[in-house]
């Protein structure tokens, strides 16, 4: 990829990034530390991509590794994080 | 998985479902960040999850597909069991262990690239500056890596001690200057092992350095902080693997993570720098300027809790300690009661009230304490005023007046809940101590406090008695 396309995706992800949090309310930081916890086991499928190309029995082990650990990443991040906005409710509803 | 797709039908289907799930990545996000729409949020980033991988498998040239499967299933499983059983106290290490994963994951991804750049098949050739990225994104894993292990044992209580020794950050400034030199061979020069090798231990090794003296105060800064630089380093490795998906989920957390970590270090008056570089808690700044005045006057928490039955505003200030009294059921019984005597209750919470902003949130929730009775520091400071009574249970360091008052505190201009503002404050506390930082509270000495000793989740069913009894 050339280097300015690169570029100009780092720099509008990261104020995309920015945007999206600025006005979140305090209640809400330790979820949404979870949920973006959550949105990096993304990693998951750079390390499927790896493993899947890996050649020797050292890379084969490492991109298992990349695996394992991206899988519990996903999977970790996304069981605590609905655990814990599941228990958010409002006065008004009911339950 | 050739032949099941078209080449060029699979190669649109995967950048199409890549682009799906950046979109519903960032919208997720975004619907997190209210609490309405918090938990469609996360279910909506699930799919674009979902999504990603499942299309993964169907990159053309991949092989290991039994390897790949095993490894999501392990991994998968073993996650899924433990964030289920984990107590809601619980969750700040937990996100802690999740995300050294990640980094770790980002760390592996990265040897495996830089092995396969040494045998000539590399992909990564064709990337811009691709080496370069896979380096400094296996650096920033690693760290983030080792360091959330720490931090999950600190929290976990498997690491009491703060470990601190002379020399400490000229050895930090040693390691990372190899770090760097490493890191240029790495992406630079013919391929070592020897470089290889030393560069991830010493990295590691760094991660673990930086992350032993911090005390377990500072934590949850540190865990946000480790939790935007993973993001960093997926978006790293994104760039040299050319995953769009993982370039802009990688990205768009490390800038929001940075940005959680600096609202979080603000509201503890604690500047980043601070943090990583010099030592909290450790008592050797405890010192207070302002003499203490008064003596603390002890109530009984009956007596308290007719106070509260007869007045018109109360205000209750939740802190760490009763969540590990495990408490909160019995304030939210508590409050239903004070509600139905006519009194108007709501909760004040501190930023950094529990274990990380937004923890204490999650536990009165878990009690089932609605939303909208809660309150931040800047919406409730001024309400302070004209509350009969605040009822300070299990929190010390944010209701000090000492963060305001006194210049020579290790808390001076720590933001402050205003408690000593309302006509009465009562006080739950074990005993007679100081908390979790060892400074004397002001706020306890004050005339219009009362100190109620016990055990929170005891004193709280004394009261919930009391409250029925008027």
């Amino acid at each position: 990829m050339e280097g300015f396309i690169a570029l100009y995706i780092f720099m509008l992800a990261a104020f995309t990034g920015y945007e999206v949090i600025s006005k979140v309310p305090v209640i809400l930081h330790t979820p949404l530390m979870s949920g973006s916890n959550f949105v990096h086991g993304i990693v998951l499928v750079g390390a499927m991509v790896a493993l899947g190309h890996a050649d020797t029995t050292t890379e084969q082990v490492i991109g298992f590794i990349a695996v394992l650990l991206g899988a519990g990443n996903a999977v970790g991040g996304y069981v605590v994080t609905e655990r814990m906005l599941e228990m958010f409710k409002s006065s008004k509803e009911e339950g | 998985m050739e032949g099941i797709l078209p080449e060029g039908f699979a190669h649109w289907l995967i950048q199409a479902s890549y682009f799906v799930a950046a979109i519903l990545f960032i919208w997720g996000l975004k619907k997190m960040s209210h609490p309405r729409t918090a938990r469609g949020g996360v279910v909506w980033a699930g799919i674009g999850m979902v999504v990603a991988t499942v299309i993964t498998f169907a990159e053309p040239g991949m092989h290991n597909y039994l390897l790949m499967t095993s490894a999501i299933f392990v991994g998968g499983i073993l996650a899924w069991w433990t964030g289920k059983r984990v107590a809601m106290t619980d969750m700040p290490q937990m996100i802690a262990l999740y995300n050294g994963m990640g980094g770790g994951s980002a760390a592996a991804i990265a040897a495996v690239e830089l092995l396969r750049v040494h045998t000539g098949a590399g992909l990564t050739h064709d990337a811009f500056a691709a080496r370069e990225l896979a380096v400094l994104g296996a650096l920033i894993g690693t760290v983030a890596f080792s360091g959330s292990l720490i931090a999950f044992a600190k929290l976990q209580g498997w690491m009491r001690k703060v470990y601190r020794f002379s020399g400490q950050q000229v050895l930090n400034g040693l390691i990372f200057l190899a770090l760097i030199v490493l890191g240029f061979l790495l992406a630079r020069t013919e391929f070592s092992s020897g470089a290889f090798y030393a560069f991830f231990v010493l990295a590691l090794l760094i991660g673990i350095l930086m992350t032993v003296p911090i005390g377990g105060a500072d934590m949850p800064v540190v865990i946000s902080l480790y939790n935007a630089l993973t993001g960093l380093a997926v978006g790293f490795e994104g760039f040299v693997l050319q995953n769009p998906a993982m370039m802009i989920a990688g990205i768009v957390v490390g800038s929001a993570g940075t940005l959680l970590t600096q609202l979080m270090a603000k509201a503890m008056n604690r500047p980043i720098s601070n943090v990583l570089f010099a030592g909290f808690g450790t008592g050797d700044d405890g010192g207070s300027g302002v003499e203490v005045t008064g003596s603390m006057k002890a109530i009984d928490p009956s007596d308290a809790a007719i106070s509260m039955a007869y007045a018109e505003k109360v205000i209750i200030i939740p802190g760490y300690g009763m969540a590990v009294a495990q408490a909160q059921h019995k304030i939210w019984e508590l409050t239903q009661e004070l509600i139905k005597k006519g009194v108007k209750v709501s909760f004040a919470i501190h930023p950094v009230a529990g274990r990380m902003p937004g923890h204490m949130n999650v536990l009165l929730a878990e009690a089932g304490v609605p939303y909208d009775l809660i309150y931040d520091l800047e919406d409730i400071n001024s309400q302070f005023a004209n509350t009969d009574v605040a009822l300070v249970i299990g929190a010390n360091d944010v209701v000090n007046p000492a963060a305001r008052k006194d210049t020579s505190s290790p808390i001076y201009g720590m933001p402050i809940l205003d408690a000593d503002k309302s006509r009465n404050v009562i006080v739950v506390k074990r005993g007679q101590g100081t908390g979790f930082s060892g400074i004397e509270n002001l706020l306890f000495f004050e005339d219009n406090t009362r100190m109620c000793y016990g055990d929170a989740q005891d004193v709280a069913q004394k009261m919930i008695a009391g409250v029925k009894s008027v």
